[in-house]
């Protein structure tokens, strides 16, 4: 008895200080990190980690998110995560708008881009705004990361430095040209360098339309020094040539964002790209789009995606699913396009198919017409408007992609034949050489007609109005259309009408302020320092 | 409930306290018996002196002795949950013993002094100044019952519980007194027998507490106000769940139970889609250019793909004490079929539990080992959404041979499958083996040290833990079309192609220290209870990484991702409660408690959370002590602050203050094409994740206040509460300015929202007699909940559109749901349908609300609610002898749902839209007349409709057949039927939603059940 009381005793005793110790102990408990997660420290802590985070900052504009796209969620929240593509929101903002595509689909304010009739509480334009600047804040983080005395202090020396910068400059590069979407499409956006902090709860202030081309436009000159020559990076990263065709861009339109006509600094650049000798026209033009079109010496700058490495429900698999029927009939084989089926979304008004006086010997003029009527009586119907036949995921040679589901053709952001009919425009413009630009053009025509010579022209033919139409021949759903209707002052005026232009079948005029897209409620709503676009 | 351990536990919690004062001067002892109404000894019942901590429980044949009495007069005090408390005067002699004269109590439904379960401890009910329900095995839903919380089911007032439809083992949502939060959990915090549960979601098992057995549960107590949860602080904001198991007694006999049940289940309605020849007509009629699509044969195939479903349910038990130790064993075995084929659930469950008391009734030991195995086969709920739209002409098996025999949509006679067509529903099921095997124990060792110098003060260790394991695999066989594109075509392989194969497992490892220590003292008419403790629990969860593969299981379809999944949280915490009763009359609660959670940073870590509550119980007051009309009277008022600091839904992890760079899986590669080696050079991403350095607790403050009361002798009791609760810093994923995250949506502290309601709880025994016995319970709840406040808003800010967690078949991108300030946190946000003079809706035209002209998105408007504003529960229990009737019903008002199947498939696009295929319909296409309509009819308020109900829960019919082996055996017979009935004008299937989205929901069928119950 005795002894168990001592027993009983100590167990007392023991259980009170085991109580007491528990409760002193284990706070450090609370100091939970992620096991296989990294935080800045330790990612930035070597080459490799710079590496994988510009892997990063250059798969925002091809992937969705981190997981693959099918994760419960992406990058940008509150949208499908297959619509918050960077491509497809860019895509549909410049193509969708115009008389260049129609869609089928009726997925909330897929209508509106079409009948212009968006709002500042639309949830694709909201996806597109946040995805944009989503991208620039990548940048940013990367960049504040990527200085020269953290690359120092972190030990990275020889050639990891010199790679190290040299990516610096590419991602500057992705910057300027998110920020050129963000002038182009919103004209007025927040603004933030890698100077801001990243987490903080700062709301950016607001850039004016001028202000941010001049920010581009010395982010492109300061950089050019840095970026790799012409050719000599890997297909896919970003190099001098592909700066050059920006800032020839963004000079080609420098009226429309500041007034100021910019059209020789526009030649000078597209020259320059020209003449760096590295890039030629691919020799067909069907190559341009397929499965294989990274050994193409025609792009400058690619959005790069593979069927297996590089997923998204958004990209070239979007192009090429989209505008394929649904269901299997002769007129449509899936097989032909390297998919295991279309989603029977995207056609064409009648005016695209217009373009081409002769169908038959332009090889761009590829329309899938059977069982397809020429005009669009019903927008929702994929039955109404020829279908162009461009995006396929098979090879050069007619062997399928890696997968039937995800495409593995890149997307040419731009191109050589881009950049030829810039200096065309500019030069017409009377910012350039009008004999070379006759030259550049018929580079580009003589490659698209079966008989190269049938599609010469002579100077006599080289106006305004047909390089607009060249522009769309060439370059149609590559994103570049709406930029160049509003150039040509025919994107909301009655000058130039489409089908279903302003929702009405036969098209309308609409007012001049939706050559912008309205800065989203969202984000108003949250940042006091931000004003709505005129108009909304 | 007649060997109430806790009673047991109190009354030795008093004994220890006996023995140790020393008897100076004269004392007695007395002795005597207490017997039930049946004149049968009652054991376990609690017998004090009134005004001292002498006291005793009675034996197995009902007979007490109390020594050490000191001479004189007493009160004897003679209590046992579920009777009626007697007082009687004594007179003790010194030096001798008195025998007292056997005393009857009878049955009260008031259980005034029943012992209550509170975090924490036990507490008397009349002590109890919070909104707290307990609800014990008598009461507990009968029949076929798989999840635990089905037990409880329409019986607390205020108490939500939606089954996720009718597969064995569904997930089930609780919500209490509405949800607090916007995107963060709102599920109660489950307590099981002293350890706080992970709740979230198991892979492999839908239901986490399908893994415990209902019939080992012995209470349910839900406590629901902050003044009874905020000891739980920081996972108290919905309130607290504490299940009590069965347990063993010290003395009681040896009993073995044997129960055992059988269960057919069939599905009693169908989605109104149109039958074959319905179809060939209606064909004809819209799409007469398809009538060739038609097939000759007549398939129902909501018939097809569903079933009679057989279900048996075997449980022994052994109770007693063996020796000085106390315990109970179960073993529990349930194979269930559901009505969809090839669904199934086998459950085994076992479970310990010993509570031996030591040294002289010092240290209480109580050690509970749960164990359970649960094999999953699951089905795919796509068949369900696939049986409606499929061809009613076409026929299950093509007679050919390829994809497993089943007809399939060709795209040539022999050829590939057709994509974007429906798929056959059969071999959506029977080409396909999902199964999973989860395992799960919970188990702590509880011991209560009575301090050997201080023995009103006990010092209380608990150590638990929660450890799951699963795994499972899921195989889509190689002939199956729905898979068949997994693979690049291969021209070789004729019929064969993908198919898909990946395995999965899960483990998850929780543990907990608890220790605290408890001072009860009685004070003359003061009664003073007094705890303060300490609190550890650690959550890790992982996962390996796998690849998917095809069919043959060798081909890589998808790679694994680079990590394996692992994440973990921890909660450290203190809290304290003190609780003072004066003369049985007024009693004060005051609790406080301060959690720490890992994840919050160290600025934001620890917040406290205090609560206070008083109660007033009149009835023991002078003027109605002796009052018989009123049996009980109390008033309780509370006031008190929780919190929420499961942010993971919200943010997708356990650590959302911390800047993280994820690495991207193998699908989101980024690679650079080098043309001089003709190879690409991959980078696999680190993608920075959004972080809220600044993220805190969501807090909420909840006012109660609630009146008990009883009449006739707790003929009719019940109690009445109104509370209001606010949540200010909501954990809300809300727009966040551009540029200052690596996101555009981030989980923060922002705006508030309001629930505010009513709950009546009314119990009644109608009749009481001889032979005749009827009690009914009654409760109802409403309930109000607001979004005050969601941050800074710009004009023209709709709100943040959500689905409620809920997808939208068919309408891509579409969001049903709002949060919206000044609106119920369920809201539908929709267009307003246009009526043609028939009353029919016009197709695609919708009301110009905001009157612009022009019809877009901003003329979507606010209508109805998901959740109901309205909730009743009635249970009745009728017995004549030994024959009894019991049912339980059930309702919601003023809950509305979106019909998404008739959105989805209630037009004839189905018939029109693709031009080598035609889709069935449901009856509402040939009311709505509807062809190919826009996707804005997703968001049509047409198919936001009334699903207000009325469900017969479950009617039990029980015989008690009493000891068929002479004095032993105690046989209970019954059959019971659930889902008896459903009364609403809802068209679709079953209006019970939780999320308000109808689309391929599993039928709940209905169950007939036999069963028999034998005690030994």
């Amino acid at each position: 008895m005795k002894k168990s009381s001592v027993f009983r005793h100590t167990l007392g005793l023991g259980l009170v200080a085991g109580s007491l110790l528990a409760a002193t102990s284990c706070t450090k408990d609370l100091d939970r990190t992620p096991t296989y997660d990294l935080n800045t420290a330790s990612v930035y802590k070597d080459a490799a980690g710079y590496q994988a985070v510009a892997a990063k900052v250059y798969s925002g504009f091809a992937v969705t998110g981190g997981q693959g796209p099918d994760a419960t969620t992406g990058d940008i929240l509150g949208i499908d995560q297959g619509t918050s593509d960077y491509l497809r929101g860019l895509w549909s903002a410049q193509e969708l708008t115009t008389d260049e595509a129609v869609i089928q689909w009726g997925d909330p304010g897929v209508q509106d881009w079409h009948n212009m009739n968006w709002t500042p509480s639309g949830v694709l334009i909201q996806g597109l705004y946040s995805r944009i600047l989503y991208e620039v804040t990548l940048c940013n983080g990367f960049l504040a990361q990527a200085t020269d005395a953290n690359l120092s202090d972190r030990g990275i020396t020889g050639a990891d430095l010199t790679n190290i910068q040299r990516l610096r400059a590419e991602v500057r590069f992705l910057r300027a040209l998110s920020y050129y979407h963000a002038l182009d499409l919103f004209g007025n956006p927040p603004f933030a360098t890698e100077a801001d902090e990243i987490g903080g709860t700062t709301p950016p202030k607001q850039t004016s339309r001028a202000e941010l081309f001049a920010y581009i436009e010395k982010e492109l000159q300061e950089i050019d020094a840095d970026l790799a020559a012409p050719g000599q990076n890997l297909y896919g990263r970003a190099d001098k040539a592909a700066a050059w065709t920006l800032l020839a861009r963004l000079y080609l339109n420098a009226n429309v964002y500041t007034g100021t006509d910019r059209y020789a600094d526009c030649a000078t650049n597209a020259k320059k790209v020209i003449d760096s000798g590295v890039y030629s026209l691919m020799p067909q033009y069907r190559n341009l789009f397929r499965a294989n079109n990274n050994t193409s010496k025609e792009i400058i700058f690619p959005i790069v995606y593979d069927g297996k490495k590089t997923q998204t429900y958004g990209g070239t698999t979007f192009l090429t699913h989209a505008a394929v029927s649904g269901t299997a009939n002769e007129n449509w084989n899936p097989s032909l396009y390297g998919i295991d089926g279309g989603w029977g979304g995207i056609r064409t008004t009648p005016r695209l198919y217009q373009q081409f006086p002769d169908t038959a010997a332009d090889t761009r003029a590829k329309f899938v017409t059977g069982g397809q009527t020429l005009e669009v009586t019903s927008q929702t119907t994929f039955q109404n408007g020829y279908v162009p036949i461009k995006f396929r995921n098979i090879t050069s040679t007619g062997g399928p992609g890696s997968d039937l589901v995800f495409v593995d053709s890149d997307f040419p952001m731009f191109r050589l034949a881009d950049v030829y009919l810039m200096y065309a425009e500019a030069a017409v413009r009377g910012g350039g050489d009008k004999n070379l630009a006759l030259t550049y053009v018929n580079l580009v025509r003589a490659r698209a007609f079966k008989t190269p010579s049938a599609g010469a022209i002579t100077a006599n033919d080289l106006t305004l109005d047909f390089l607009l139409s060249e522009r769309s021949r060439e370059l149609f759903w590559e994103a570049t259309r709406r930029t160049d209707l509003i150039r040509y002052g025919r994107f909301t005026t009655g000058a130039y009408l489409w089908s279903w232009k302003g929702g009405v079948a036969a098209g309308v005029a609409v007012p001049d302020y939706r050559r912008l897209f309205p800065i989203p409620v969202a984000d108003l709503s949250v940042n006091p320092n931000l004003t709505q676009n005129p108009g909304y | 409930m007649k060997h109430s351990y806790l009673v047991r536990l109190l009354f030795l919690l008093l004994f220890a306290c006996a023995g140790f004062t020393s008897a100076h001067a004269q004392t007695g002892s007395i002795s005597g018996r207490v017997l039930d109404e049946a004149n049968q000894g009652l054991p376990g019942v609690t017998v004090v002196i009134e005004g001292t901590s002498l006291g005793n429980s009675t034996s197995v044949d009902g007979t007490y002795s109390i020594q050490n009495i000191p001479a004189g007069p007493h009160v004897l005090i003679i209590s046992f949950v579920g009777y009626n408390t007697q007082r009687k005067d004594i007179t003790v002699a010194s030096g001798q013993n008195t025998a007292v004269v056997p005393v009857v109590v009878g049955e009260n439904t008031t259980l005034l002094n029943e012992a209550v379960v509170v975090g924490y401890g036990t507490q008397r009910r009349q002590d109890v100044t919070g909104a707290v329900t307990q609800i014990d095995e008598k009461q507990f839903v009968k029949g076929q019952v798989t999840n635990p919380e089905q037990l409880i089911q329409g019986k607390v007032a205020g108490v939500q519980i939606t089954t996720g439809g009718g597969a064995p083992g569904a997930a089930t949502t609780i919500r209490i007194r509405g949800g607090s939060s916007l995107n963060a959990s709102n599920d109660p915090l489950i307590v099981i027998d002293g350890v706080p549960v992970d709740n979230s979601s198991v892979t492999g098992a839908a239901n986490a507490l399908s893994l415990i057995n209902p019939q080992d549960i012995e209470t349910y107590t839900v406590l629901k106000d902050a003044s009874a949860t905020a000891i739980y602080g920081s996972r108290a904001s919905n309130g607290v769940i504490l299940i009590t198991t069965k347990k063993g007694v010290a003395g009681e006999k040896l009993t073995v139970n044997v129960s055992s049940q059988a269960s057919v289940a069939r599905r009693y309605n169908s989605v109104p889609v149109l039958s074959a020849d319905e179809f060939r007509n209606t064909v004809a009629q819209v799409a007469p250019g398809k009538v060739g699509l038609l097939g000759t044969a007549n398939t129902n195939w909501q018939d097809e793909i569903f079933r009679t479903a057989y279900t048996s349910d075997n449980n022994v038990s052994l109770t007693g004490a063996v020796g000085k130790l106390p315990f109970r064993a179960s073993y529990g075995n349930l194979e269930q079929q559901g009505i969809l084929r090839t669904n199934r659930l086998i459950r085994n469950t076992g479970s310990i539990s010993l509570n031996p008391i030591l040294f002289d009734n010092t240290l209480k030991v109580n050690v509970n080992v749960k164990g359970s195995i649960i094999d999953n086969n699951f089905a795919d709920n796509g068949a369900i959404g696939a049986a409606l739209a499929f061809d009613p002409t076409q026929p299950v098996r093509s007679g050919a041979e390829g994809y497993g025999g089943y007809f399939e949509y060709l795209q040539s006679a022999g050829g590939v499958p057709q994509q974007n067509v429906p798929r056959n529903p059969l071999p959506l099921l029977e080409l396909r083996r999902d199964r999973s095997t989860v395992k799960r124990s919970i188990g702590n060792a509880q011991l209560d040290y009575a301090l050997p110098f201080f023995r009103d003060l006990h010092a209380n260790l608990n150590l638990g833990y929660d450890i799951t394991r699963s795994n499972g695999s899921n195989l889509v066989d190689s002939t199956a079309a729905a898979a068949y594109f997994n693979r690049p075509l291969d021209p070789t392989l004729t019929n064969r192609q993908g198919g898909s194969f990946n395995r999965y497992a899960q483990s998850r490892d929780n543990k907990l220290l608890e220790a605290y220590l408890n001072y009860t003292k009685q004070f003359g008419e003061t009664r003073l209870d007094v705890l303060a403790g300490y609190s550890y629990q650690d959550f890790v969860t992982t996962s390996p990484n796998r690849p998917t593969y095809l069919a043959d299981g060798t081909t890589v379809f998808q790679a694994a991702s680079i990590n394996p999944f692992r994440t973990q949280y921890t909660i450290l915490s203190y809290y304290g409660r003190a609780n003072l009763s004066i003369n049985d009359r007024y009693v004060i609660t005051g609790t406080l408690r301060n959690d720490a959670s890992s994840r919050f940073s160290p600025d934001n870590r620890n917040a406290l959370f205090p609560a206070v509550s008083a109660a007033w119980n009149i009835k023991n007051e002078s003027i109605l002590k002796d009052n018989n009309t009123f049996s009980d009277l109390k008033l309780r008022a509370g006031y008190g602050i929780t919190g929420q600091q499961d942010v993971v839904a919200a943010a997708g992890s356990d650590y959302p203050y911390i800047q993280r760079y994820t690495l991207n899986s193998l699908r989101a590669q980024y690679g650079f094409y080098n043309p001089t080696t003709g190879a690409y050079e991959y980078f696999t991403p680190y993608s920075p994740q959004g972080f809220n350095r600044n993220l805190k607790w969501e807090q909420t403050t909840t006012y109660n206040a609630g009146i008990d009361y009883g009449f006739l002798d707790g003929r009719l009791s019940g109690s009445l509460d109104v509370y209001y609760r606010k949540t200010k810093d909501l954990l809300a994923v809300i727009p966040i300015a551009l540029l200052t995250n690596y996101t555009n949506q981030l989980v923060s502290n922002v705006g508030s929202l309001e629930n505010k309601g009513i709950e009546l709880n009314l119990n009644a025994t109608p009749v009481q007699g001889e032979h005749w016995n009827w009690s009914v319970n009654a409760n109802g709840t409403y309930n109000v909940n607001k979004i005050l406040s969601l941050g800074p808003q710009a004009p023209g800010f709709p709100g943040i559109y959500t689905n409620n967690g809920g997808t939208i078949g068919g309408g891509t991108g579409t969001q049903i749901g709002i949060y919206r300030v000044g609106e119920a946190s369920s809201s539908y946000y929709v267009y307003k349908q246009v009526y043609g003079a028939d009353g029919k809706p016009l197709q695609d035209v919708y009301a110009d609300l905001n009157g612009d002209g022009v019809v877009n998105s901003n003329d979507r408007y606010v209508y109805k609610q998901a959740a109901p504003p309205v909730i009743l529960g009635f249970s009745s229990n009728v017995s004549y002898d030994r024959l009894s009737l019991a049912f339980t019903l059930r309702s919601q008002l003023g809950n509305y749902l979106y019909n998404n199947v008739n959105s989805q498939n209630g037009n004839y696009n189905g018939l029109t839209g693709q031009p080598t295929v035609v889709n069935n319909v449901t009856q509402d296409a040939n009311y709505t007349g509807f062809t190919t309509t826009t996707q804005e009819r997703y968001s049509s308020d047409y198919y936001i409709q009334n699903a207000s109900f009325l469900r017969m829960q479950n009617v039990t019919l029980g015989y008690d057949a009493g000891k068929i082996f002479g004095n032993r055996g105690n046989l209970r017979l019954t059959a019971a039927v659930q889902n008896v009935f459903l009364i609403t004008k809802y068209s679709g299937l079953d209006p019970e939603i939780f999320n308000g989205i109808d689309n391929n929901v599993y039928p709940r069928p209905r169950t007939y059940t036999i069963g028999l119950n034998l005690s030994l």
